[in-house]
């Protein structure tokens, strides 16, 4: 059971808590209390030293707006931020209130009348950025993988195609989300026509795609590669077995390539959250990065709490997602490291 | 026999029912056949957007049947841009953009307006060292500087600058903006050259300039004049009483004092749109004619609660003190000088909403004074591209329902008779008469700006 456990935490990442484990297992305390402090005490005691050098030199700041807010400061802004999120939640139900109210008046004036019920018009208050913001990048991300890994495959497995795509990858691959933008908008302004029952926003759309443009590289070139180093014996047998093609793709080479994927899948994901936060910045579409630009353009004396919060909110997931790939990652690489 | 009576339920219900269809003819008379239901609409965080504020926290446009999202965009031309493209059904718009877009100056779309948001609004600030430079040449009463100032005062500070060779730069919103053409009025009105456009090669409208203008969206301007980059601008509210807030700049006069009860922001849809929603648009009418009722009634007594919600970061966001400075009626100019100014946002007394022909060739005679209209056109054009864009029509539609309604009374709008030209305008800075009927005869007046046949050619005026 404790060794499962440790394994667990071994893959999650969460490596902190693995003395703890072996503590109530009993296993040589004062070499796991070390270890714990190592794991554990460290960062702790490090990130205090952080906040309270932060709180020194905030106090020294004198910004236009105000001294440069302390660390008290941005965590009662987090209060404020949530308070705010329910009493939106409030004037929602009063919303769908009145448009029952409205539609019961209509049924009864009118049995035979069509009744709607419409989604709510108010602002999306800080969770819900933080939702749309995820919701658009694993959106991309999923549209890049779906790009990525195919064309890996094809790269990797075929040395002319590989030739044929290499230049594209590398004139690409460093273009920045910000010169991706404004194509990304022009094709789907021009391309996507919305009407009211449209699946998606114009807005979802270019964030999303411009994520996909940008992350892609990493998978797609970790594929190539992971695809191209697959042992040359197992290609042989498959030759041997005479394995149709995606019998060879299943059985052989996807196995072989995972770890390089995952890996590629890993830095995609990193790369993506990036660009989608400076998307959603310039683009002023949904999400995160618009609520840190609508703060930078309210100057309130509250706006610069606002938007350090929102950076440790972006910091946060973006260290959690790389958690969930790292552990993925670990899945599927069979202990193997890359 | 037994008669029927019916069961408790059945009772209860047709109570219900005949409730519900008393309260439903109190609202008799609410646009019928609304095409669109679902609308977002767009604006700039500034106060004047107040009137779709109210409109939606009022529950005014719930009222008319509308279900309308506020978005606030980054700047007027994203904004812009999606009402052409369709992703927005309206915004809040300066006055030049649907006039500036139906000749195709910028973009070129079919815009119109049949909805005028306010009077007044903008101020120009110049930066503290500016102001020292500029206060010498003030005249002083009780110690306290005599307003209007006029550029006058700003004049021999831009001719060091030009005399050292170093340029004078100042910011306004948009090329077509009110504010790039309240600066310019300013400015020529003290001898500053603004300098000219000639598109298309040169839509730069530095051209001959003694002050440097160019473009920077509202909410970055204090942070901009704060880190240097220009010297002073022309924006809309809060933004100039931000500056004071935080001690970065001085605003010398409002726009108040440049052209007395000035047409400022419309709202706009694209004609496209409006052709194709004709009840839904004429539904956003009325409910933006009550929310400026509603903004400016009984002597602005709604006034702070209409701060308050303007204060929401979902809307201009600023703090609370810094909006009410300049909607409860008064205006700090430098920092402890606080003024009574009643008059600073008007959004409803004097006829505010309704869109003028006048208002509208006002603001194409600045452009064709500016060379943004770089050759000769005749009185007929500008009455014409008033009338294609300003829709009077419309607005007096959503009017009428609303006397018929009860929600307002006739005597609040213009008369029936209406020409669409204000009579003759003399109170502007320079103490030049308007008359909208006559836009030729009224370029002719200026010293400095393009007039009858002169063009713009390689740099340089040309007959």
């Amino acid at each position: 059971m404790n060794n499962k456990l440790i394994k667990f935490f071994t893959i999650t990442g969460l490596t902190w808590f693995v003395p703890v484990v072996r503590i109530c297992n009993g296993d040589n305390p004062r070499q796991q209390i070390k270890a714990l402090w190592m794991a554990m005490g460290v960062p702790v005691v490090a990130f205090i030293g952080f906040l309270m050098l932060w709180n020194a030199v905030a106090q020294q700041i004198q910004t236009s707006l105000g001294a440069l807010p302390g660390p008290v400061a941005v965590w009662e802004e987090v209060d404020s931020l949530i308070e705010d999120h329910y009493a939106e939640r409030e004037k929602e139900a009063a919303f769908y209130e009145r448009q029952h109210k409205r539609n019961e008046k209509k049924l009864a004036r009118n049995p035979n009348a069509t009744v709607k019920i419409r989604s709510y018009t108010g602002k999306p208050t800080y969770l819900d950025q933080i939702v749309t913001s995820l919701y658009t990048v694993f959106s991309g991300f999923l549209l890049a993988i779906f790009v990525a890994v195919p064309l890996g495959i094809l790269c990797g497995m075929n040395r002319v195609f590989n030739i044929a795509l290499n230049p594209l990858i590398q004139v690409f691959k460093p273009v920045s989300p910000l010169a991706w933008l404004p194509i990304v908008t022009l094709i789907v302004s021009a391309v996507y026509v919305t009407n009211d029952d449209s699946w998606f926003e114009k807005s979802f759309l270019t964030s999303a795609i411009t994520v996909t443009l940008c992350s892609l590289w990493p998978t797609l070139i970790n594929t190539a590669v992971g695809v191209s180093s697959v042992e040359q014996d197992l290609v042989n047998v498959g030759r041997v077995l005479r394995l149709n093609y995606s019998t060879q793709i299943k059985k052989i080479i996807l196995p072989s390539a995972l770890p390089y994927i995952f890996t590629g899948m890993r830095l995609s994901l990193g790369v993506g959250w990036m660009v989608l936060i400076a998307a959603e910045m310039l683009a002023q579409n949904p999400g995160l990065g618009k609520f840190v630009w609508d703060e930078f353009q309210n100057g309130s004396s509250h706006s610069l709490s606002k938007i350090m919060v929102a950076v440790f909110t972006i910091g946060i997931i973006g260290f959690i997602l790389d958690r969930i790939m790292h552990s993925l990652e670990n899945i599927f690489s069979f202990g193997k490291a890359i | 026999m037994k008669t029927y009576q019916g069961n408790p339920a059945t009772q209860w219900l047709c109570a219900l029912t005949t409730a519900a269809a008393i309260c439903w003819s109190g609202q008799a008379g609410a646009v019928e056949n609304i095409e669109k239901e679902e609308l977002k609409f767009g604006f700039i965080k500034l106060t004047d957007m107040a009137p779709l504020a109210i409109a939606y926290e009022k529950g005014f446009f719930e009222d008319e049947g509308l279900y309308v999202q506020l978005e606030a965009q980054a700047n007027w031309k994203v904004l812009l841009d999606r009402v052409i493209n369709g992703e927005l059904d309206g915004a809040h718009m300066l006055a030049g953009q649907p006039l500036g877009a139906t000749i195709g100056f910028g973009t070129k779309a079919d815009v119109i307006t049949a909805f005028s948001m306010d009077l007044n609004g903008n101020g120009i600030t110049v930066s503290n060292g500016i102001w020292r430079q500029m206060k010498a040449h003030v005249s002083m009463a009780d110690g306290k500087p005599v307003h209007p100032i006029k550029a006058s005062a700003l004049k021999p500070v831009v001719d060091k600058y030009k005399a050292e060779g170093k340029p004078f730069n100042m910011g306004m919103v948009f090329p077509v903006s009110t504010h790039n053409y309240e600066l310019r009025y300013w400015l020529a009105a003290g001898g500053i050259q603004p300098g000219y456009y000639a598109p298309p090669q040169d839509i730069s409208g530095q051209i001959n300039a003694d002050a440097l203008l160019s473009v920077t969206p509202p909410p970055q301007m204090p942070a901009t004049l704060e880190a240097g980059t220009i010297y002073g601008y022309c924006v809309g509210e809060p933004w100039n009483q931000q500056a004071v807030f935080k001690g970065i700049g001085v605003p010398v006069v409002t726009d108040y004092e440049i052209w007395k009860d000035n047409p400022e922001k419309v709202f706009g849809v694209s004609k496209a749109w409006a052709d194709k929603y004709p009840n839904t648009h004429l539904a956003v009418v009325k409910s933006l004619i009550r929310a400026a009722m509603w903004l400016d009634a009984d002597n602005n007594k709604n006034r702070p609660e209409a701060v308050k919600i303007l204060s929401d970061s979902a809307y201009v966001g600023a703090d609370y003190e810094v909006i009410a400075n300049s909607m409860t009626g008064t205006f700090e100019y430098e920092k402890g000088d606080k003024r009574p100014l009643p008059d600073f946002n008007v959004f409803f007394r004097y006829n505010a909403t309704y869109p003028y022909y006048s208002d509208a060739i006002w603001y194409l005679t600045q452009m064709r004074r500016w060379g943004q209209i770089n050759e000769y056109k005749p009185d007929s054009w500008y009455r014409n591209i008033a009338k294609k864009v300003y829709r009077p029509d419309i607005y007096m539609a959503a009017a009428k329902e609303l006397i018929a309604e009860g929600k307002a009374k006739a005597a609040d709008f213009p008369a029936d008779d209406e020409s669409g030209f204000k009579p003759p305008q003399s109170e502007f800075i320079d103490g030049i008469v308007y008359d909208g009927s006559k836009p030729n005869e009224y370029l002719a007046k200026f010293a400095i700006g393009l007039k009858g046949k002169q063009r713009v050619v390689d740099g340089k005026v040309v007959e």
